[in-house]
């Protein structure tokens, strides 16, 4: 059977206006729409996929909640599958066709990047909800995941207190191993300890053989790692296979973040240091109904991480600054975020600091024990002081850059 | 003095690594000029058997010793019945089939195990040097490659099979006239590559840990050593496993990882400036 293009043309007109629009309780115009870009597939997805739950999650809780000023969210979700050039499309694409109202994504700082300006001249509203090296100063970017100056400063004070003024540091080959590593050795020197020596490496090494011995060398009195990724991995492996982890104790500010944790066995993970915003095994209540929520909806909740657990608050401050605000317009919510805005997540209270656009956070100093974040201490509410030494954003709104440290 | 024991033993262990990674491509590769492009995800392969061994309940040594070399040697001899078998004397078109194959296998791997890094404990406690502790297990991994390699050139010198073999490598022709299949030949050598690829994944595995693409960094170091170790499968794997290992780690203490790499890399290249057939087309010329 053939048809004519106009026949055709015919009877799908026809079909639609027989069929009739699916009947909607409320109307689609009044929908507020979310928008969200997360590597959920490829070499990042143990980072985006908990991201990309976390999203669902946080959207489907305020709509059961009867929604935001009485509208529904409507969820746009991209999987930017770890490639670069697919966040540039989908940025676009999010703010010219689908024309949302605020944008949730971004996981590595090359990936907030090459958006953060897409969404800047589209007057698109912008969260970005991972740890990362600090720096950025942005009015349309506001950031919710720890900076160094937040997770890394808990992590040297008790280091050194605990064991000693002698550290060799050890970090990933790009800028946020570079700038941490900056971070790691200034709180050091504030305190009138010395680094040994830091040594960086490319995401690919994985034979840490020599640089163990090197190590032995130098006799610190402990160790910081600043290393990223699944080749990395091998470092700690490595370090518990020839005996250090019983004789230099380890620290990091990176291990955990991606759940680590269950990667390595027990014997081979138990006594390293961290500190960050989260840890499951936090009894904060909010903590609880998250991670039961999660259970009800997602069923398996050991893959829950940090950067998750940011998304998800990311998206409830916003949900907040909009209810502040009594419209989702970008002004209008810009300035309740810069009125102090906060919200008492699954980590602890989540304050908007009106100068950077960041976030003050609880931060946990934990240990690993057992394949989990033990918490020894809780610092409440650390501000994001490493990017407040540079960025005023009530002083200069028309600031637009990451600043790159100087110290 | 210590130290330079330290530096021994990691000298020792990087040879070990590069003839055990690349023992399985030497001789897929010197006997029948098959570029195998999918080496790494054999290597990949044997370690995530070995890592589903041991979560499983089975004794680690069986694991890595028995288990990974079997299944890796089988999926070797369905590829080489399937694919390669078709393929032999066309060095590009083994490229292109083994790399499609390479990336079908990181795909069903990650669909199996998903794409989280995996590890199993080093089953070797760490010792003590003077006043350094080093990694047991690296130990374990210098006598398996000395036990594997002596057995490799005892089959290939003292038996029926490792003479057919030999023989195979230089002319096929002539065997066949004498009576020997040398497709059947090409299979069960293709098999035991693949076999040994496996073992060396399953003994690598506590050190490296494993994610599915991880057989991309196995693969270029085996490539660099097979083909500047030459046509000889022992002796060339053997000898430029010696001198790449030998200078990796001195360059890693004097500088650094990285520069170490670095340094293999440049050597290799000047060696096959030197040696286009490769060490053992210089110096050994009897074939194993």
């Amino acid at each position: 059977m053939t048809y004519t293009r106009r026949e055709f043309l015919r009877a799908a007109g026809a079909a639609t206006v027989a069929g009739g629009l699916p009947a909607v309780a409320f109307s689609a115009d009044k929908e507020i729409k979310l928008g969200s870009v997360l590597d959920n597939s490829g070499n990042l997805d143990i980072y985006g996929k908990p991201m990309v739950i976390a999203t669902r999650l946080a959207v489907d809780e305020i709509n059961e909640a009867g929604g935001l000023l009485g509208r529904k969210i409507k969820l746009i979700q991209y999987d930017t599958q770890s490639d670069i050039a697919l966040y540039t499309k989908f940025a676009q694409q999010l703010a010219r066709e689908d024309k949302v109202d605020v944008v949730h994504g971004g996981i590595t700082s090359a990936s907030r990047e090459a958006i953060r300006q897409t969404f800047k001249r589209s007057n698109t509203l912008y969260f970005y909800n991972v740890l990362y090296e600090g720096g950025v100063c942005d009015r349309n970017t506001v950031v919710t995941g720890t900076t160094p100056a937040q997770a890394v400063e808990p992590i040297v004070e008790r280091a050194m207190k605990k064991w000693g003024n002698k550290v060799y540091v050890l970090a990933a080959d790009y800028n946020y191993g570079q700038i941490t590593a900056k971070w790691i050795s200034y709180y050091v020197d504030q305190r009138k300890g010395t680094v040994a020596k830091t040594d960086f490496f490319p995401l690919d090494v994985a034979d840490f053989g020599s640089t163990i011995a090197k190590i032995q060398q130098e006799k610190p009195n402990w160790v910081v790692s600043a290393l990223v990724g699944g080749a990395h991995m091998s470092f700690y492996r490595q370090w518990a296979a020839s005996g250090m982890n019983k004789k230099i104790p380890l620290a990091s500010t990176t291990f955990g973040v991606g759940n680590e944790h269950l990667a390595l066995s027990a014997a081979e993970g138990d006594g390293i240091l961290i500190a960050g915003n989260y840890s499951q095994e936090s009894t904060l209540p909010a903590n609880k109904q998250f991670l039961a929520a999660w259970q009800k909806r997602f069923g398996d909740t050991k893959i829950v991480h940090e950067i998750a657990v940011s998304q998800y608050q990311g998206i409830k401050l916003w949900a907040e600054c909009v209810r502040k605000a009594g419209s989702v317009d970008r002004e209008a919510v810009l300035k309740a975020i810069e009125s102090g805005a906060s919200i008492e997540g699954p980590a602890g209270t989540v304050a908007i600091d009106a100068k950077t656009h960041h976030a003050s956070l609880d931060i946990n100093v934990m240990e690993v024990k057992n394949q989990k974040l033990a918490i020894l201490e809780t610092v409440k509410q650390r501000a994001p002081s490493d990017t407040a030494r540079y960025c005023d954003l009530q002083k200069n709104p028309n600031e637009n850059k990451q600043y790159e440290v100087d110290i | 003095m210590d130290y330079a024991g330290v530096v021994c033993l990691e000298i020792l262990y990087m040879i070990a690594f590069l003839a055990l990674t690349s023992a399985g491509l030497a001789i897929v590769f010197g006997m029948m000029r098959v570029i195998n492009l999918a080496h790494g995800e054999f290597v990949m392969l044997g370690g995530y058997t070995t890592i589903a061994c041991y979560n499983n309940g089975i004794n680690i040594y069986f694991a890595m010793l028995v288990v990974a070399p079997v299944v890796v040697g089988l999926v070797g001899l369905i590829v080489e019945r399937t694919i390669i078998r078709f393929l032999y004397g066309r060095m590009i078109d083994t490229m292109l089939a083994t790399w499609g194959l390479s990336l079908l296998l990181i795909g069903l791997v990650t669909l199996i195990f998903g794409n989280t890094a995996v590890s199993v404990p080093a089953p070797v406690s760490g010792y003590q040097l003077g006043e350094y502790q080093m990694g047991g297990y690296n130990l374990f991994i210098i006598l398996i490659t000395v036990a594997l390699t002596l057995v490799m050139w005892a089959v290939l010198r003292f038996t029926r099979a490792g003479l057919i073999a030999r023989g195979a490598m230089q002319g096929p022709d002539v065997v066949s006239s004498l009576g020997y299949d040398p497709r059947k030949i090409y299979m069960y050598t293709f098999t035991a590559g693949a076999a040994l690829s496996g073992l060396a994944g399953g003994v690598l595995a506590p050190l490296t840990g494993l994610l599915p693409s991880s057989g991309g960094a196995y693969i270029a170091k085996a490539f660099i050593t097979v083909i500047t170790g030459g046509a000889a499968v022992v002796s060339g794997t053997l000898s430029s496993a010696v001198v790449f290992g030998t200078v990796n780690q001195l360059v890693s203490f004097a500088a650094h990882p990285v520069i170490g790499e670095l340094a293999m890399l440049a050597l290799a290249i000047i060696l096959l400036r030197l040696m286009p057939k490769g060490i053992t087309g210089r110096f050994f010329r009897d074939g194993t």
